[in-house]
């Protein structure tokens, strides 16, 4: 197990290594990072100052390893838009996009899973049916759409749910969401309730049909338990890898839901940064997107590895 | 999906005995593969449904010119904000409706679908080309160099895929070509890695081995014994892959990172619908609607293609 | 002796895709209290299907029983001590699960797959306990223990937490079969037990289901397609072919004065110890029928070298050619032989 974990943390940070790579380096083949910066009509001795400024005159490995060394801490740069340091304005930004990432995580887990687990254990049935049909519209809506029939018959027509914004109240010194989260996480959830259905379905179906069910069968254990301890079980551990990478694709921020709902989080913040050519901005996003979604691959092969005593005992 | 489950208790004899004779029926030839699998295609509603939505989209793609009641740049400033024909104020001649600047919607949903196969045909193209020749000849060679390939892969597959693709679109520029070069570079992992995986597999089956052994070559190899292999998951994920491009091109789209406005596109229509959203409804709709049946014809016909192509299917399903 | 098991005209059919499988067309059988009856027969011609077809472990669909009677003499029965029998077809759920691991225990082929990879050993084995016994958690775990030094597993207090993939094949096979004895069953059928197994374990395996039979006063019914383990083992052996019962016959009977042209063939097959090198070990040619279709004439003239007219015509019934011994088969081959 300790092998185990050390080979996945070591794999990790490779990956990390190589998002800083192409974060700086797709900077430098589209031209002078400078360029981009500055407005149009700078001056050659405003543009020379900016590079002296930035050290983009010094070479390229030199300026590899300062962006490295910097990036480790935490260091991106300022925004030249903000006039702050970029990784202040992603933190600033980070409770939003997760109350967004747990609401919709929740919203996909409590209606994917028994939908998923009904659909499997009756292929065929009308339930199943209606679970497959979720499972693809799940996959196949684009939720910039939704979102924006949603907030048409939920908002304007309906007036259940503001279309914009996030609201919070305070509770005893806690930040507690308010139904303004309810569209966005919706809209959002739906692919993620799509993934687990279809997965939970095909698990099910799958671990029905296995030989260790028939012998728990065989013994007479009645039907129900064979399905929580025998079918369940066994679904549950392919099934938190799922859930773990869908959750740190939530997290790292959607930008069309947060752009469409103006919620104040990372992928508004990435969305904004694009249409100012913000890059040093940009680039911190990327990274610390994929810091996140790096960083839940890996704590769910942990828990994976501690949940499947194949792996538990190697 | 739940007819391999029941079958896998089928007693063995039963099922080897009938996957047995497909397997010989498989070797006679293209034309009989092709006739096997209309006749499997008859037997799946589903599939067939799928089937006849995709072919709608590229019909309409390819006839645009000739089935658009409109010229879809055409602006008409009198019938602009025109409701669809079923409303009050609707009238046959603009079926769907006009945009704010009196285009005809169902015209530029018409020349919009090109612009949507455009991406998804030469994006998973460029991506399966050059990946299933990297796969190949990561899975051929093995040692170091698999070792270095598939950790390339395996960390742009972790990577949160929409943040860079609309980094490196914003750092692009938005034009027809750039798209396709995103979504064909981003996308060659997937098609490595599912290269390299059957590659993998026919080695372990010993096939590969006996075929060296008669004396064949390894060019040999990779056309007349992997390649006829490696055709089932590929067309199944091309499928989805194309799919997925026509989503992500409307996504970049809706963001003003993929053709430029002016041209006629899904996600181009949803941007500048969605400012009239409270008023025009119908405006951002229907767009929505042809990336919704794009994608439900799309994913059906993969379903299906990954449930008929894969061997282990065929086994038992006949 | 008393029949503890008396399968008639048994029908199970599976309803594909591609048409009805005709898995077994009518079989019957009994076995006699403290019996070891083997089964034999290629793969697909139905041992498994008819062992869990009695117990309904087949998946419905697309299996169907569709006819026949398996009358299960239970004498152990707690409540009423008569000996009526219960038609376990006619069982409905709660009823065929008091069968099921309480009065027949199953031990499946491959122990690794037959077991819960996420569930350790002695959890296994006390939920069985748990269900039929009433047994409390503490009652269930000192039982399994018991149970899983009575199968020969060392260290039982400390292998009662270990998963099956910590288990060499062996062990597993024993763990299945300790599964398989937990609520003192009368009957034990094992599929195939030995196959997975290497030589010296499969005799191990085969030795310790002996001893617990005679210990624990069981019938056992054991599948397998290997005529060797029959002829060291059983009482009796029925041949099945292609969904059907072809012969059922004392052992030294059916070894020495076969009835049926295939267990002929079977036993031809068979590699003979002590016989002369140039013996050629002989093949059976051709496949077994499609079940698909069966025909309405004898299963086995395709291959069988001494069809005649009348086997393209009629299927033949099982006659009695000897006491004891049947077979289904037109001609007196175990009349011609010396």
């Amino acid at each position: 197990m300790q092998k185990y974990i050390f080979s996945r943390l070591v794999q990790s940070l490779c990956i990390l290594f190589g998002v800083l790579f192409i974060v700086f380096f797709m900077m430098q083949v589209t031209g002078d990072p400078v360029s981009l910066l500055l407005s149009r009509h700078a001056t050659p001795q405003e543009v020379e100052e900016m590079r002296e400024e930035l050290g983009y005159n010094r070479p390229i490995l030199i300026q590899f390893t300062s962006f490295v060394s910097r990036a480790v801490v935490g260091d991106f740069g300022r925004s030249f838009r903000h006039k702050q340091p970029a990784m202040d304005l992603i933190i600033e930004r980070l409770p939003a996009t997760v109350e967004l990432a747990v609401t919709a995580l929740l919203i996909s887990l409590i209606l994917g899973i028994p939908l998923g687990l009904i659909s499997g254990s009756n292929p065929g049935s009308f339930w199943d049916v209606i679970s497959r049909g979720t499972g693809l519209l799940g996959q196949t809506i684009p939720n910039f759409w939704l979102a924006l029939i949603l907030i048409l018959v939920f908002s304007v027509n309906l007036g259940w749910f503001p279309s914009f914004g996030r609201e919070t109240w305070h509770f005893m010194g806690l930040t507690l969401p308010t139904r303004s989260v309810i569209l966005p996480a919706f809209s959002l959830s739906l692919f993620t309730m799509g993934q687990l259905i279809r997965f939970t379905r095909s698990a099910v179906l799958e671990i029905r049909s296995e030989d260790y069910v028939r012998t728990a069968y065989s013994k007479g254990i009645p039907d129900r338990k064979v399905y929580i301890r025998h079918i369940l079980r066994n679904a549950s551990i392919p099934l938190i890898s799922i859930v773990g990478v869908q959750f740190g694709y939530l997290l790292s921020g959607s930008i069309y839901i947060e752009t469409i709902f103006s919620w104040p989080g990372l992928g508004n913040l990435l969305a904004e940064s694009i249409g100012n050519r913000d890059f040093a901005l940009v680039q911190a996003i990327a990274f610390f997107s994929s810091f996140v979604v790096v960083t839940l691959n890996l704590l769910t092969d942990i828990a994976y590895g501690l949940a499947d005593p194949r792996i538990r005992y190697e | 999906m739940d007819n391999n489950s029941t079958g896998q208790q089928i007693p063995t004899g039963v099922a080897a005995s009938t996957g047995l004779a497909i397997d010989q029926k498989q070797e006679t030839g293209l034309w009989h593969f092709i006739k096997y699998t209309a006749h499997l295609l008859a037997r799946d509603k589903a599939g067939t449904i799928g089937l006849i939505m995709f072919v709608i989209v590229v019909l309409s793609a390819i006839l645009a010119p000739w089935i658009s009641p409109h010229d879809p740049l055409k602006q008409n400033l009198r019938h602009a904000k025109k409701p669809p024909a079923w409303y009050e104020k609707g009238t046959m001649e603009y079926p769907l409706g006009t945009d704010n600047l009196g285009r005809d919607i169902l015209s530029r949903i018409i020349y919009g679908s090109r612009v949507s196969l455009t991406v998804g045909f030469f994006g998973v193209l460029i991506a399966s080309s050059l990946g299933i020749v990297i796969g190949l000849f990561s899975g051929y060679k093995g040692g170091k160099t698999d070792n270095i390939i598939m950790g390339g892969v395996n960390m742009i597959l972790a990577l949160p895929y929409l943040v860079f693709v609309v980094f490196i679109a914003a750092i692009l520029g938005s034009s027809l070509l750039n798209v396709i070069l995103i979504f064909g570079f981003t996308d060659i992992p997937i098609f490595v890695r599912i290269t390299r995986g059957e590659v993998i597999k026919m080695r372990a089956s010993g096939f590969v081995e006996s075929a060296v052994s008669i004396g064949a070559t390894g060019n040999r190899i990779i056309f007349s014994h992997l390649l006829p292999n490696l055709i089932g998951p590929i067309v199944t994920i091309a499928t989805f892959e194309m799919s997925a491009m026509i989503f992500y091109e409307a996504g970049l789209g809706f963001l003003g990172l993929s053709v430029p406005p002016s041209v006629p596109s899904w996600g181009n229509m949803l941007a500048a619908g969605r400012k009239y959203l409270v008023i025009y409804p119908w405006i951002a709709t229907f767009p929505g609607l042809a990336i919704v049946f794009t994608g439900l014809g799309m994913n059906l016909l993969g379903d299906w293609l990954r449930d008929v192509l894969d061997p282990r299917m065929r086994r038992v399903k006949k | 002796m008393a029949k503890i098991l008396e399968v008639n005209d048994l029908i199970t059919r599976f309803y594909t895709f591609d048409g009805v499988v005709h898995a077994l067309s009518g079989v019957s059988f009994d076995l006699d209290e403290g019996e070891t009856l083997g089964i034999v027969g290629e793969s697909g011609s139905g041992k498994s299907v008819t062992m869990m077809s009695l117990l309904h472990l087949l998946p419905t669909p697309p299996a169907r029983i569709e006819g026949g009677k398996a009358l299960f003499y239970s004498n152990r029965n707690e409540q009423n001590n008569n000996t009526d029998p219960v038609d376990l077809l006619q069982l409905d759920k709660s009823g065929i699960r008091k069968i099921r691991g309480g009065k027949i225990g199953f031990i499946f082929q491959d122990a690794l797959s037959a077991l819960n990879p996420v569930m350790t050993i002695g959890r296994q084995i006390s939920e069985t306990l748990i269900e039929h016994l009433g047994m409390t958690v503490d009652e269930a775990k000192k039982r399994s223990i018991e149970l899983l030094e009575y199968v020969g597993i060392p260290e039982a207090e400390k292998r009662f937490s270990a998963y099956p993939h910590q288990f060499s094949g062996g062990m597993r096979q024993r763990t299945m079969i300790a599964v398989a004895i937990a609520c003192n069953p009368e009957i034990i059928i094992a599929d195939e037990p030995t196959t997975a197994l290497d030589v010296t374990v499969q005799a191990q395996i085969i030795e310790l289901v002996q001893r617990l039979k005679k210990e624990m006063k069981m019938s056992v019914i054991w599948i397998t397609h290997d005529l060797g383990v029959v002829a060291g083992m059983a009482d009796r052996v029925l041949v099945m072919y292609a969904g059907s019962a072809v012969e059922i016959a004392p052992v030294d009977d059916l070894f020495y004065n076969p009835g049926h042209p295939y267990t002929i063939k079977l036993l031809g097959a068979l590699p003979k110890i002590g016989e002369e090198g140039q013996h050629r070990l002989e093949s059976i040619d051709g496949t077994p029928p499609d079940l698909l279709s069966p025909p309405a004439h004898c299963q086995f003239a395709w291959r069988c070298p001494h069809a005649a007219e009348k086997c393209w015509q009629a299927v033949p019934a099982a006659r009695e050619i000897s006491p004891g011994h049947h077979a289904a088969c037109f001609f007196d081959f175990a009349a011609r032989r010396p």
